[in-house]
Parts: C-alpha cells; structure tokens; sequence
C-alpha cells in the first residue's frame, strides 16, 4: 500500500487485515504507557486546507503514539493566504523533509494530485464530499467490536448523503465487508445518480428501524437547511433519531455518528447520551485505525499490493 | 508571380472527390487539372485529401488582457497548424469585445500575423455583464455579424428579446452559450452517475436544455438568426431538431471533445476534461455525433479555450474551464465521426463560413478563388505532444487519433507544412 486515498479500491482482504492491526493498536493504546517505538525518526506532515479538530488531533495522537514526529499547517496562517499554490506548499512541506503527508481538503481528488506532485505517501483525510477512508475503517472496526462481524449485518445510513464524504467511504466499506447498506434521506439530500451503488434506498427513518445500526450523519444546521429541506423541524420529525425512534430500534442495535453532532436535530440528545450510542468509541478507534494506517504506509512491512 | 502547385490531390468538391492537379498563383487558384507544371513549390499531396480551409467560429484568443495564456499571433499559429483559414474569436477578453474600437483592434491584430482571418463576435450585453444592450451598431459597422456573451448565458429574457430584435433587423447572428445559472451552480462536471461518486456538484443537462427552450421562443417572436453555441446534450440536439423541422432560423454548433469523450474521463479528475458545458453521458456523445452526421448540427467548432500550465496544475474544481483544440480538432473529427468527405468539409469549412458571412472562406476550389486551402491525410495515425499554441491544456495529448494536417495555404501563402507553422 503505497497510499490511502480511497476505500473503493480496497479487498475484502486488506479491509480485514488493516482492522485486525487496528485491534492491536486498539490494545497497545490501553497499556499504562500508550506508545510504541515503531516509526520513531519519521515525520509525518499533517496538511489540512479544511477547518478540523477531531480528525487532525486523532492523526497526530496516532503518529505520536507511534513515536514519529508531526509537524502541521493550517492554512490561515500559511503562505497560502498569500496566494501560494497548492503545488509549492506540498513541494515546500515535502522539501522540509516530511515522510507521509496527511491531508485534508476541501476539493475532491486534491489528495491524488498531491501525490502526484510529491510521490510521498499521502493520507486522505477527507476530500471534498468524496472519500474520507479512516472514517470508514474506524466506523467498522466500532461495529465490529460491537457484532464481532458486518457480514449479513443491515446498516442505515441515515441524513445528507448528497454531501457527505463519510458516506461515500462508509457504503463501500461496509458492503464490501458484507453488510446490507440503506440510505435514508429527502431526495434532496440523495446523490443525483446512485445507478450501481451497493444501497437500497427508504424515504423514512421509520421504515428502517428494525436494522442492526443506524448511522446519522451531520445536518449542516448552520445552513439551516437552507433550499435542500424545508426547515430543520421538518427534518427531524421525518429523519431525526428522537427518544421515541431510538425506543423502537433492537435491542442490540446501534447508534452511531461521525461526529460532531447537532443534538436536537439528527440525534436526540438523550440518544446521545445512552450506552448504545457508540459515538465517543468511534472516536476512541479513530486513534487506533489511524496508527494501523500510518504503520502500514511508514512501517515498512510487506504490503498485500 | 508566386506559385505553388499541389500535385496528385483527393480534392474534394461539392460533387465528391476527385484525383486533380491544383496550381496557385499569388492568392488565387489559377488552375485545376491533370498533369500541371510549376517554376514555383510543388507539394505531393499523395494519400491526402485537399478542401476548403477550415474555419472554426469559436475560438478564445485571450488578446486583449489575457497573453499569458494566448495571444492572437500563437493562437493564429495554432489555427494554422490545424488547418484552419479563419477563425472567429470569442469577446469574453478583458476587456470585452464591446464596442467597434475593440472589434477593429482585433481585427488588425489578426492582420498583423497574417496566419489566418481573424474575425471577432461581438458581445451582447456590455463588459458581458448581462444588464445593457453592447454597441451593437459599432460592432456591426466594424464587420461583426455573430455575437455573444460566451462564457455566460445572456440571462434575463427581455434584454435578450430586445438583442434579438435589433440583430434580427441587420441580420446578425445571436449564439448562445446555454447555462442556467440557478441549476448549474457551483458545478463543475456534468450531473450524473460519475459526479454523484466523486461528490462533485454538477451542471445537469438540463440546465443546458432550458435555456435554449426558452430560446427557441423568442426566436419564433423575433425571427432573429439563432446559434445555439457547443451543444453537449441528446436533449439539446432533439430541441435543435424540431426546431429546424418547425423552420425556424436555427443553426449549432459541435465541438470536437463532446464528440469523443464522455464524463467517465473525469474519473481521473485531471483538470485538462475540465470545460463548459462538460463531458457528458455516453448517450449523449452519441446524439451529437448523430446530430453532426444528419446535419442537425451544422458546424464543429473547438472552443479552444487556453489556460496557462500552472493554472490546470491544481485540483479539478480549482481548475479553470477549458481546453485547447484547433490543432486536433480535423484528427478528433475524423476518427470520432464518419464523416464522407464532402460531409467533413462542409462541416468544418463550408457552413461556419457561410454562417458568419466569410465570402473568401469555405468555398470549394474552383480557377479564380481566393487559395484558402488545407492538406488533410486521414488515415495516418497521430499521438499528438506538442502544441503551436501557448497553452497545452488538451485531453487529447498522447491519445492515439486518425489524421494529420499536412500543409494549410491562407490567401495563396503556407501558412503550415512540414509540421511546422510557417511565420
């Protein structure tokens, strides 16, 4: 694996074999001290041209725990205010001596074109409303720990699909790892064209709440909806998890988001609260995927590819 | 006297193709026949057919305002690297062609590189803006008779009526760029399967096809000359269809990437697929081949649209729209389409020079006719790599195309030959 850019492209096998690492990262992160020697003497450059805490903080506690060094960018402080391209700032960063880059960015496929430019491994940290791959990987590790499997599982993936970049990684992980993925949302929230996606479609929240794990995605509230529905009580009376909703649900089921929410709007916040919402687990695993993905790329191991 | 004597030519004649001799004198073609002699440059043409110059009706040469990316002397040496007599230039330069000073300015550029006829449309609306009526008279009086606001829909339907009316009393040309604003907003690829897996906001067809609809209306009120620039669509095709069935002044044009390339090239996201309208579906791709081939398209023109490298060396939405295309436009053409011969010039040459009211242009050879001419080999195999223009941003690099400009005589001189332009 030379980068990890998408999850459309990878086996069954490797999605397998990342989690597994991910499982003993998840177990080294336990220990009394949390920190293994494994890509001590490399740097890892954490670039990201898009506003984010929680992602940025778990790539840099999982680089750290890792024993590498980071360095980081942000953009309002960077020489791209001063119109400087994406290309010298990837060439700048490369030339200061970094050994993987992690990146964010608000256009799809930046990530390739860095790579392109660079030839250093490059970790998409989100592009666009595109890919956001250690998303899915961290997604799937929760409910595997949860089920112990996603085969023949049924996940509902549940808000603006349209927009989402969780979503697109999240469809092809968890169909790929054999699990029957729903999309619930308005049509205004539905990709235009969804012909070959591994989805089955439903119009209502309520039409889904005999799956195994419902995935509510962020309602950009700060938008209030603005021209893609009505307004955000309509939301959520046809698509919020409310306490009544979430009552119905299995009683082994699953709450998950990727966070951060709007409680009130996609999530209840009592849903929030209940142990049953894996929410704050997700982001405990985001640490773990993230080191098995950094290992993977920086660790010098055979790779499957 | 300056002779120049194309021996063993495929010319093609509105009747077909027919193996002939060509001698120029100065600018004029003195004599078509058999066995004909020269004191003067003999070009073989074996294997090659020999027609019309090509004349492209919408070209953006960036002058004025824009050299870094194109000049009207490198995109003249484009255009005849690739065939091409005439060319007309699109008025979204900076500043726009709105006024007949401008017009005259580009025109006496065009005359100063001598590579080809460079005929400027008109804006519309003045800087563009969509607001208040250009100087119609003055671009007029300077020689424009096509005009537009490419790069933007004229928008608002009571100042585009009233464009119509007054053009359609002189006899100009009103062409469109179709883009809804509302629906294509924020796009930058065509709506669809692909854009839906690349989370990218789209330009549905739609936006393409409303537009000229709501067009077609105010071209049965007003009776004005319609053009209906680049179309990408099989609905825009069937739209242009009943409308030349129902009469009306109607013509459109092809470009030669949306008879080629469909948006599966954006998988890559390499911003050299990225213009306006965008590729579309591959049903699509064929409608307009279809519409080429019946004639329900009357012209290809290239929409050869330079951007500097450093400008498409970003990712695919920060990338400017556009693409170069005069110098592969004849070798797309031909292998993307089956054109007939005659079919093929008339296509390239003969209807956009009728269009835009060029008499020297697109006119078949005949003893006494201005020598605006073009070698064509068909069926070589050609990887185009390097480019005459400034720019370099075509899809169309290292891809294996079928045809090959061999030599382009403007007014009587070779203006291209041996792969070089001749400055």
């Amino acid at each position: 694996m030379k980068h990890f850019l998408s999850t459309d492209d990878i086996s069954r096998a490797d999605l397998e074999s990342l989690l597994d690492l991910s499982d003993e990262f998840v177990e080294v992160l336990a220990r009394p001290i949390p920190k293994v020697p494994a890509l001590r003497g490399k740097t890892v450059a954490m670039l990201f041209f898009e506003a984010s805490t929680r992602t940025r903080l778990s790539f840099e506690r999982a680089a750290k725990a890792l024993s590498a060094d980071t360095m980081s960018f942000s953009p309002s402080t960077s020489s791209l205010s001063k119109g400087e391209s994406l290309k010298d700032t990837a060439l700048t960063i490369k030339a200061m001596g970094a050994d993987a880059l992690v990146v964010r960015h608000q256009f799809t496929g930046a990530q390739w074109r860095i790579a392109d430019w660079t030839g250093l491994p490059v970790l998409n940290a989100g592009d666009g409303a595109h890919q956001h791959p250690t998303q899915a990987l961290l997604d799937a590790l929760t409910i595997r720990q949860h089920f112990g499997k996603l085969d023949g599982l049924r996940i509902a993936i549940v808000g603006d699909i349209r927009h989402s970049r969780v979503a697109r990684s999240d469809i092809s992980t968890f169909s790929t790892l054999g699990a029957e993925v729903t999309l619930v949302a308005p049509s205004t929230l539905l990709p235009v064209d969804m012909e070959g996606w591994p989805v089955k479609v439903a119009g209502s929240i309520d039409d889904v709440l005999d799956v195994d794990v419902v995935y509510l995605l962020r309602i950009q509230a700060e938008r209030g909806g603005a021209s893609v529905f009505p307004s955000l009580p309509e939301y959520v009376t046809r698509f919020g998890m409310t306490r009544e909703r979430f009552a119905r649900l299995a009683e082994n089921a699953i709450v998950m988001h990727p966070g951060p929410m709007n409680r009130g709007v996609e999530i209840a916040p009592e849903v929030a609260d209940h142990p049953r919402a894996r929410i704050l687990e997700q982001v405990a695993n985001g640490v773990a995927v993230r080191m098995a993905v950094l290992f993977r790329l920086l660790g010098g191991e055979a790779s499957d590819e | 006297m300056n002779e120049t004597l194309f021996t063993n030519a495929r010319l093609v004649t509105a009747d077909g193709v027919v193996e002939k001799d060509i001698l120029v004198k100065d600018a004029i073609i003195a004599e078509i026949g058999t066995g004909l002699q020269t004191s003067g440059e003999t070009i073989d043409c074996a294997g090659s057919l020999v027609g019309p110059g090509l004349v492209d009706i919408h070209v953006h040469f960036r002058e004025p305002g824009q050299e870094w990316k194109e000049d009207i002397g490198s995109g003249s040496a484009a255009a005849a690297a690739g065939g091409f007599t005439a060319v007309v230039t699109m008025p979204n330069t900076d500043p726009a062609i709105d006024a007949g000073h401008l017009a005259r300015f580009v025109i006496d550029r065009g005359r100063q590189e001598g590579l080809v006829e460079v005929v400027p449309a008109g804006a519309i609306t003045m800087a563009r803006e969509g607001k208040k009526l250009a100087h119609l008279d003055e671009l007029w009086a300077a020689g424009v008779r096509i005009f537009s606001d490419d790069g933007d829909s004229v928008e608002d339907a009571g100042l585009l009526r009233r464009a119509m009316e007054y053009l359609a009393e002189m006899g100009g040309v009103v062409a469109q760029h179709p883009e809804d604003r509302g629906l294509s907003a924020d796009g930058h690829m065509h709506e669809g399967s692909v854009s839906s897996r690349l989370g990218m906001a789209g330009l549905p067809a739609i936006g393409e096809e409303t537009v000229v609809a709501r067009d077609l209306a105010l071209v049965r009120l007003t009776g004005v000359r319609y053009h209906v620039q680049h179309v990408s669509t099989a609905g825009t095709v069937e739209l242009v269809r009943r409308a030349k069935a129902e009469g009306l002044p109607v013509t459109a044009e092809a470009t030669p990437h949306h008879l080629m390339l469909d948006h599966g090239e954006v998988v890559r996201m390499n911003p050299d697929v990225k213009m306006y309208p965008p590729l579309r579906r591959p049903a699509d791709v064929e409608a307009v081949r279809a519409g080429l081939e019946d004639g329900t398209l009357d012209v290809v023109a290239t929409d050869h649209a330079p951007h500097a490298a450093h400008e498409k060396d970003v990712p695919f939405e920060d990338a400017p729209r556009g693409i170069i295309g005069l110098e592969t436009a004849a070798a797309v053409v031909n292998t993307a389409v089956g054109l007939d011969p005659v079919t093929f010039f008339q296509r390239m040459s003969v209807s956009p020079a009728h269009l835009v009211g060029l008499p020297d242009q697109g006119r078949w050879a005949e003893p006494g006719g201005k020598a605006n001419l073009v070698v064509f080999d068909p069926s070589v195999e050609r990887t185009p790599d390097v480019y005459a223009s400034r720019a370099e941003n075509s899809p169309f690099t290292g891809r294996q195309l079928r045809g090959r400009v061999v030599a382009t005589m403007y007014g009587g001189r070779l203006t291209f030959r041996d792969g070089k332009v001749q400055g």
